[in-house]
């Protein structure tokens, strides 16, 4: 099943393009990677596949109605924003929105939601905390929590695990390569590629707003791949415990 | 204050003792709603040259006829000053720096105080015919004011209750002169129930509470202010037992001149109205 | 719930304290026996007509100020945002001042609330468009100084420029505001608008919630931001703009109400919107008494009481989020 198709998705900035003819499908059950340096167009490609952003082309999500959409794909943005010390469990509650009917209480089903977002984040302790006193680590599980409660078939989360101590990297990516075995698909954003490569299925690598290479991430990381796109060179094998990926030396 | 009251008033006696041996001024500017007409009233033809700006406005002067064929001035020094007046007719309430100014430059300024009763109004005829030269004029027009006002304020066989309502609920008590109009017409002040002897706010609560037979409201300003909202809150004409009567005008009711009679007669005929009903 | 009910229990309460509390002298039980039965004497006009319209306004007024308080704040995610500091309640008050001067609300009454109505549309739409979408504390305060200074300004000069000799004295229940002997003409003019400003204020409880996460993440919830904002402009300036119309500008209700209820609600913005309406209606009703019990015989304007509690709180606010300006 397709849950998201782009094709020849551009986003120009004036002139230039910042996100320039991207092709790609998603299917159930994929864990992808998307990356590429600073200032790639990551945000502006998720943005635009999302129909957040005007753009050209045809991308399947935008196309949908705003409601429709919502109950298609989860957004979890680079921004960490709570603006109300509401307690965690009311935050993650919030994912629930596009379910409920207009002016209904939370059902049992979204209960149901909340506590499966709950308990796979690990947050059980923290339900009656202030989101807005937690470290920037807890709060950005919390948001996962949330985008989780919306309960969709695809979750789209830009740099989700940016900030977050190993332990908690580590536990969030098989999170999500865990929502990818029971059928869902994710889609991240994503800086360490040592992760990328363990973790993803697939990884899309962009660069200057182009599609540069999108495969399973031994065929993406390629060293000219590794090379001309982030200007690094890189370790790469794979051992009896995964795939090990390590960026070595910057190439002038 | 009770200083700064006295100093006009010695001065403007030893003016008015000056002005009794010296020859009738002959260029006089009047820079007061009041003394207009007073002076509108008793001077001798030619000797009045010029009125305030309230003068020509029928809306304010009872005299707005009369003070047509004069030339207004706007009240500053500057402008009296060229018009080389011998003597200024100024309210007691007028700007200090412009009395200030117009007797350092040489020119005699006659002060006259508000009337706060019927009494003060032969007191400031008299007050206005010595400063003009007019003494005699002035003696015929007092003794015609106290005969008339004795007329007109002859005991009534029952006085009813009656209350003075302006803009932003203000009120007049016994101790002024639209108070001592209303009682000369023959009514009870309902202010004096509520402990008012003066001015004051009266509010619409007690207004309504007090339910007077007659509420007596003020003109009817040109343009539009919310302050005359309370005039015409739907409460007053929810209250049977009292009569709105209307809007009265002001121009009768402000200064001490024989045309407070008017003002006196409009209430007496209110009154004999009433007992007819 | 309870929260609801004890709310509406101190809303009822202080209801009926403003129907008894007055210039008349008459007992608690004569005054509400008067209310409900007409004994032709002059204490059911005082509770008819003069108080009890009194005590409705209050009510009204204070849930539209509550309620578009709430609103504001959440739409930017702003604990300043509050219509009287960021100068709607002034460009209300403008519009209520123009349409008396140019003597059209003498000849069609609903021109008053239109006029405020129109004037406070322009005042949030400016407010909108100077302070952006999260409505950063400095801009928002820098813009509201801005608004309300021109707004005050004008007013000023329609006032007096005025033919009518009180209209200069007006200045000050423009500013301040009053309901003092304000009638069930101005309870009808304002309910309208009120009922409509309620209605779109109300609807906006779930894209408020959503928005708690940045307009992104609400956006890709399926909350329709441009709708949204249209709503709240329309919903702010008709419940603002009709209480200003009737009672002129009274500051600090939406700024005081949801900040103390803030916390009894969660910090939820839905719930904060109705516990808002019920809030502020408490507040303008104690405010509307004291000013009355404390100052019997003085006419202090509800505005000056509202500062007296308001401002300081308003500091306190700055001082808290200061750590934006740096």
């Amino acid at each position: 099943m397709t849950l998201l198709s782009l094709s020849d998705l551009s986003v120009r900035r004036g002139d230039c393009p910042v996100v320039d003819h991207v092709s790609f499908d998603v299917q159930a059950g994929e864990c992808i990677g998307l990356i590429g340096p600073n200032g790639a167009g990551k945000t502006t490609l998720l943005r635009a596949a999302l129909g957040l952003l005007a753009a050209d082309g045809k991308s399947s999500l935008a196309a949908l109605p705003a409601h429709d959409r919502a109950r298609q794909v989860a957004w979890m943005p680079q921004a960490r924003e709570i603006a109300w010390p509401v307690s965690v469990e009311t935050l993650i509650a919030l994912g629930r929105i596009p379910h409920l009917p207009r002016g209904s209480k939370l059902r049992h089903e979204d209960q149901v939601a909340i506590d499966a977002a709950i308990n796979r984040m690990g947050l059980d302790a923290y339900r009656l905390r202030t989101a807005t006193q937690l470290s920037g680590g807890e709060q950005a599980r919390v948001l996962i929590a949330r985008a989780l409660a919306q309960d969709t078939p695809l979750l789209i989360a830009d740099e989700p695990i940016a900030g977050l101590d190993p332990a908690n990297q580590i536990a969030t990516m098989d999170v999500f390569s865990g929502l990818a075995r029971d059928g869902h698909s994710v889609l991240v954003s994503i800086h360490d590629l040592g992760l990328a490569a363990r973790h993803c299925t697939r990884l899309l690598m962009i660069n200057r707003g182009r599609l540069v290479a999108d495969g399973p991430p031994a065929q993406v990381l390629t060293p000219e791949n590794v090379e001309q796109v982030f200007g690094v060179s890189a370790f790469f094998q794979h051992t009896p415990d995964g795939p090990v990926f390590q960026p070595m030396t910057v190439i002038q | 204050m009770r200083a700064s009251r006295v100093i006009p008033l010695v001065a403007a006696l030893v003016l008015t003792g000056a002005a009794v041996l010296a020859d009738a001024p002959q260029r006089v500017v009047s820079v007061n709603l009041c003394t207009d007409q007073l002076g509108l009233m008793l001077a001798s033809p030619g000797q009045l040259i010029s009125v305030s700006k309230l003068a020509h406005d029928p809306e304010s002067s009872s005299m707005a006829d009369a003070a047509q064929s004069l030339p207004v001035n706007g009240s500053g020094a500057e402008e009296v000053f060229l018009l080389n007046p011998d003597l200024v007719l100024a309210g007691t309430f007028t700007a200090d720096a412009t009395v200030q100014m117009l007797r350092d430059l040489g020119i005699r300024v006659e002060l006259f105080a508000p009337a706060s009763s019927l009494a003060d109004v032969p007191a400031r005829i008299a007050q206005m015919g010595v400063a003009l030269g007019r003494q005699s004029e002035a003696r015929a027009m007092i003794d015609a004011f106290n005969a008339e006002l004795a007329e007109l304020s002859k005991a009534p066989p029952r006085r009813p209750r009656a209350a003075l309502y302006y803009v932003n609920s203000y009120t007049m008590g016994d101790r002024t002169l639209a108070g001592d109009i209303l009682r000369a017409g023959g009514f009870d002040n309902v202010a004096s129930e509520a402990g008012m002897t003066y001015g004051g706010t009266l509010f619409l609560e007690q207004l309504v509470m007090l339910s007077p037979e007659v509420i007596v409201q003020g003109r009817d300003y040109p343009g539009q202010a919310r302050a005359e909202d309370n005039l015409e809150h739907p409460a007053l004409a929810r209250l049977t037992n009292s009569r709105v009567a209307g809007t009265l005008t002001d121009r009768d009711w402000i200064c001490g001149t024989p045309m407070v009679l008017n003002a006196v007669r409009e209430m007496r005929d209110l009154r004999l109205s009433m007992e007819q009903d | 719930m309870r929260l609801g009910l004890i709310l509406g229990t101190l809303v009822f309460t202080l209801f009926v304290g403003a129907l008894v509390s007055g210039y008349a002298n008459a007992s608690f039980t004569e005054s509400l026996r008067a209310l409900f039965v007409d004994d032709g004497t002059p204490l059911t006009v005082v509770m008819r007509d003069i108080r009890l319209p009194r005590a409705l306004l209050a009510v009204m007024i204070g849930a539209a100020l509550g309620m578009s308080g709430a609103a504001m704040q959440g739409y930017l995610r702003n604990p300043l945002a509050e219509p009287g500091l960021i100068g709607v309640s002034g460009a209300a008050a403008l519009g209520a001042v123009l349409a008396i001067q140019t003597g059209l609300s003498a000849s069609f009454a609903l021109a008053l609330p239109i006029s405020a109505l129109a004037m406070s549309v322009l005042g949030v739409l400016l407010i909108l468009a100077l302070a952006g979408p999260r409505g950063a504390s400095i801009t928002l305060i820098l813009a509201g100084i801005a608004i309300s200074a021109l707004a005050s300004a004008l007013t000023s000069l329609v006032l007096n420029l005025s033919p009518n000799p009180f209209a200069a004295a007006d200045i000050v229940f423009w500013m301040m505001g009053s309901l003092a002997d304000r009638s069930f003409t101005h309870v009808w003019l304002a309910l309208p608008f009120m009922l409509v400003g309620w209605g779109l204020l109300f609807s906006l409880g779930r894209g408020l919630n959503a928005l708690t996460l940045g307009e992104d993440a609400a956006e890709a919830m399926g909350i329709r931001l441009p709708a949204m904002r249209l709503r709240l402009i329309l919903g702010v300036a008709a419940c603002v703009g009709a209480a200003t119309a009737v009672a002129g500008a009274i500051g600090f209700v939406g700024l005081v109400v949801p900040h103390l209820l803030r916390p009894l609600v969660g910090a939820r913005p839905s719930a904060l919107l109705w516990a808002s309406a019920l809030g502020g209606a408490a507040m303008v009703l104690a405010a509307d008494i004291a000013v009355r019990e404390l100052l019997p015989d003085r006419d202090l304007k509800l505005g000056v009481l509202m500062a007296l509690v308001g401002a300081p709180l308003f500091l306190h606010l700055i001082f808290k989020t200061r750590k934006e300006f740096a």
